[in-house]
Parts: C-alpha cells; structure tokens; sequence
C-alpha cells in the first residue's frame, strides 16, 4: 500500500515539474519584456531597468524559473502587471467563484448519471436502455457553452427564473450564490453526465457476466440486490478513473463557461490576462489549473484504495 | 449481420455535412463577406432558408462555408495526432517494457494533465490567435490519444503467432511494426479518428466561441454563437441553428464511428447484446 501511495506521489510530483517547466519555456519564447511593455516606448532605460528590478526580471532565467517555483511553492505567485497587487491576491478572490462552479457539476453529474447508467444496464438491451443511451449520445454532441446559451434563453429570458449571469458574492448569502451558479453548472455537467452514464452502464453490464454475480443470484438474491450490492460497487473502479480524467475537461469547459455567463472566475483571470499581456497573471493560473488537474488523478488513485482492498494489500 | 439503426443514422448524418461543406467549394445561396444591412435579422423565408444575421449575411450560407473551417481544423488536428501518436504507440509496443515504453507513456500521461484549451490558451498568449493555433492545440491533444490506442491494440497482436513467424523469417522489430502490426491494427485507428476528429469539432467551435480560434471575417461555427449571444433575446434563431448544425454533424460522426467499432469487433458485439 505505501509503495503504491509512493509511487503515485512521484507522479503527481514530476507531472507539477515538467508542467512549470513547459509553462516557463513557453511564456519565455514570447518577445519583448513585460517592463518596456508596462512603460511604453518613450520609457527612459533607467526607468525601465529599475522596474525589471522591482519585477525581478533581471536575473538570469534560470534563477527566475527557481524564483518561481520556490515562491509559488509559499504562496507567492509574483506582482499582477496590470493590478499592481499580488497575483495570489487575485487568484484567491477568483477561486471562490471556480471552485464552488467545478464542485458543484461533478456533484450534478454524478448525482445524474450514476443512476441512470444503471438503470440502463439493468433494462440492458431494451427500449429504455436504447432510448437513455439515445440522449446521452445527444449530451456528447452538445457544445456546453451552446447548451448554456439556450438555458439562459430558457430560464432566465423566457421564464426569468434565474440572472442570465454574474455572482452576487459570498457575503450576500450562500442559497443566492448557489442559484447563480446552478445554469452554469448544469451546463458543464450535461456532456460530463452522459459520458459517466454510458460508462457506468458498460461498467455494471460488464460485471453482470461475471461469476460472482451469478453466485449472488444463485444464493437467493434478486436481480436489483445483486446489482445494487455486488455490481456497483465493482464498477465504481471504471467510473472514478473517468471522473478523474473529466476533471480535465471540466476544467476546460469551466474556462469558457465562466465567459458565458460572466463569472469573475479564474477562466475570466486567464482571458483578462492574455488580452492585457499579463503573463505572469496567466503563466501562475495556468500553473494551477494543471495543479488542479493533476491533484485530482492523485486524489482519484488514492480513492482507488479505498473502492478496491486489493490494493490496499502488500503489492 | 443485422446493421443498426443508431450506424445508419450516423452514415447519413456525416454524408449530409460532407456534402453540405463540399457543395459550399463551388456553390451557396448568397455571399457571405458581403454585408447587407437592409436585410438584416431576417426570420426564415423563401429566400434566406434560415434568416439573416445583424449584418443581413445568409445564415444557411454562413453555416455552409463555417463546415470548411471545421473540416480543416479538426482534419489537420487529427492528422497531427495520428501522424506523432501512431509511430510514438507502435515503438511504446515493439519495445515493451523497456524505457522507451516507459517513456513514452508517461509523457502521453503528463499531456493528458493539460487540458486542450488551457494549452490552446497558452499557444494563444505567445502567438496570438489563429486558426494554425488552434489546430496545433487541438493536435498536441490528440497525439497522447493516439499513441495509448495504438499501443494497446498492437500489444494484443505481438502475442500472435504470425508475429512468430515473422520474426523467425528474420524481420526486425520495424518491419514487422509496419508491415503486420500496422494494417491489422488500421481499422481500429480510424475509427478512433473518426471520435477525435467529433471531438475535434467541438474543441474547434469552443475555441472560436471565446476567440483563440479562426478570426473574422473568416465564418465559423462557434463565432457565429458567439456573435448571436448578444442577440439571444430578440433573435434566438441566430444562435439555435450554429448550435444544432454542431449537435448534428458531432452526433453523426460519433454514431459512424461507435458503429463502425461494434461492426469491426464482432466480440464486442456478443458481449453487448
């Protein structure tokens, strides 16, 4: 058990380093440097030296890329070229709005697809398992941000349900918070539900052929027990893994949801940051999504233990 | 063998947007680089099958040409894909288990923690944006994809017994990479590419829609809902059909390839049903 909590530990860690490292190179190869940018072109060049200072920009890049890593590492992301303020400053101001979002449409779409996926594999092979598989198939092919549009038509348009976007802030109480959230949550969760749903499905079907089902049922159990007790828990390996690797698109398809509905989220963060040529903005929150990302496959492969005792045995 | 419904729906739907977006080469109803303000926000009629835009452009047209800009991008980036992930898969599978298989996984693993859009994001803060960035971002995506299908179905044809033979006919590890492992691992590749190349018009419309992607006046999907969004209240017809030709084309494609994959793999077919 420790050397597979190890092992995975060392992934996590070389997958954070290659990451910054690719992310530094990249923001690197850009031309011209942010002082004279921030100064414009008739800055004096003792002016823009002493801001390059101030940056800590007039180190070699190495040493920038160890500055870096060492201050993010404390909490200190750098100085928002625009803001003026600290980009941790920035960063944790935004988190409030992007990490309720993402916890909120993986709630969504396991709450969602969990059951339906087996409700389709326990009718497999029939109309109600055709036609459930029919509308995920629909909920692949659903462009999220398209799908948000048309719920703000519905619901905030039409039927003046919810705001067609913007948060009212945590301080105005958590239930306003959460309605403003709901339409862009579902949105993000819809083609995340439909895939987890079909692949809950296969995963139960899957189980319902092996052996130990067949004992299960042959011991007196009736069909919707032996599901419910042997089959779903053994599918549940399969669907972590994929809730894992959907973060990664979730992560994704908050970026450009948050536009949508105008969300002072870390995707608004990043766009800002590119339009006003504040890289360090965007460099330290891309940094982090990927952080994100990648702490979620770690938390995934140690929830594997406990799903799965096997694994929690000597190997 | 009895063809399902689900693969035929798929045929016919990725037949249509095919032609559809070939037709537009030589043919649509009305220009769309010319702006004809009197004729704007127009509903459907005889004359603009699907209405008009805020710049009186024919959204039908629009539609068709935005076809050539999703075919090209995510076509590229699939090639891109197929092209680095494939030869990457194959070498992983000949050398099992060696470093170079180490390697190359765990570096496909490594670009798996990027999610496509935050690499299309940084493509984009260092060279602006582009439909080329968009296609390089969607393809470093699709490499990674590419290389772990292609390990995992040539694995399962290196424990062959023809694979024996040719090895005690004295071919090396290359040859046999692609003179055998290669053409019996072909369909199972394009049917993939047939997913990724769905996927990739997804992506491609996302990243129009925020604006890394194709830039105006050049007519994509994802710019045109983009564009109507502003619109929605007064003119939802401006962002309901970019959306549906979207559903349509991404739906037909995925239903050809899972169909196709059930067809090629007989196995899968008894284990389903």
């Amino acid at each position: 058990m420790f050397s597979y909590v190890f092992s995975r530990m060392r992934v996590l860690i070389l997958s954070l380093l290659f990451a910054s490292f690719i992310i530094f190179l990249m923001i690197e190869i850009i031309p011209g440097d942010p002082a004279s940018f921030m100064l414009g072109i008739n800055a004096e060049p003792e002016t823009i030296q002493a801001l390059k200072k101030e940056l800590g920009l007039d180190v070699s890049k190495f040493q920038r890329y160890l500055d870096w890593i060492t201050g993010m590492l404390a909490g200190d992301f750098g100085v928002s070229y625009t803001y003026r303020v600290p980009v941790s400053e920035l960063v944790l101001s935004r988190l409030g709005v992007s990490i309720p979002l993402a916890l909120y449409a993986i709630l969504l779409s396991t709450i969602i697809a969990l059951p339906v996926g087996l409700f389709a594999a326990a009718n497999h092979g029939g109309f109600r398992d055709w036609s459930v598989m029919g509308f995920t198939q629909l909920g692949i092919a659903i462009p999220n941000f398209w799908f948000a549009m048309v719920l703000v038509l519905i619901f905030s348009i039409y039927l003046k349900w919810f705001s067609a976007g913007g948060v009212p802030g945590w301080e105005k109480g958590i239930l306003l918070n959460l309605k403003a959230l709901t339409l862009p949550a579902f949105a993000l969760a819809l083609p995340q539900a439909s895939i987890l749903a079909r692949v809950m499905r296969s995963a139960i079907i899957d189980t319902l052929s092996q052996d130990y089902f067949r004992t299960a049922r042959a011991s007196g159990l009736t069909y919707g027990q032996a599901i419910f007790r042997h089959a779903f828990r053994n599918a549940l390996i399969p669907v972590l893994t994929i809730i894992g690797l959907q973060f990664s698109f979730l992560i994704a398809g908050a970026i450009i949801i948050e536009n949508v509905f105008f969300l002072p989220g870390l995707g608004r963060l990043i766009f800002q940051g590119i339009v006003q040529r504040d890289l360090i903005v965007v460099e330290s929150v891309v940094m982090l999504l990927v952080f994100a990302v990648v702490l979620v496959n770690f938390l995934v492969d140690m929830a594997y233990l406990v799903v799965d005792p096997r694994l929690r045995g000597n190997k | 063998m009895k063809i399902p419904l689900a693969f035929i729906i798929g045929c016919i739907l990725s037949f249509l947007f095919f032609v559809m977006t070939i037709v537009s080469l030589f043919w649509i109803p009305h220009e769309v680089e010319k702006l004809n303000i009197l004729e704007r926000l127009k509903g459907p009629s005889y004359q603009y099958f699907l209405g008009t835009d805020h710049f009186g452009r024919d959204i039908f047209s629009m539609l068709m040409v935005g076809g050539q800009t999703s075919i090209t991008v995510a076509l590229i980036a699939v090639s891109v894909g197929m092209i680095f992930g494939i030869p990457l898969g194959l070498l992983a599978a000949a050398s099992r288990q060696s470093i170079w298989d180490d390697l190359i996984m765990r570096s496909n693993d490594l670009i798996f923690a990027f999610p496509s859009l935050v690499i299309a994001i940084l493509i984009t803060a260092v060279f602006g944006p582009s439909a080329i960035n968009a296609i390089i971002a969607i393809g470093i995506f699709n490499v990674p994809v590419f290389a772990r299908v292609t390990r995992g179905a040539a694995l399962s044809i290196w424990t062959l017994d023809f694979i024996l033979s040719a090895r005690i006919a004295g071919k090396g590890s290359l040859r046999i990479s692609v003179e055998h492992i290669l053409p019996n691992i072909l369909s199972l590749l394009i049917v993939q590419g047939s997913i990724q190349f769905s996927l990739g018009i997804l992506a491609e419309a996302g990243l129009s829609y925020v604006g890394l992607g194709v830039q105006p006046p050049t007519p994509s999907w994802g710019r045109m809902l983009a564009d109507s969004q502003t619109m929605i209240s007064f003119a939802p017809n401006l962002a309901l059909f970019p959306g549906i030709t979207i559903i349509l084309a991404v739906l037909g494609l995925n239903l050809l390839g899972d169909g196709a994959r059930d067809l090629l793999d007989p196995r899968l077919q008894d284990k389903i049903r």
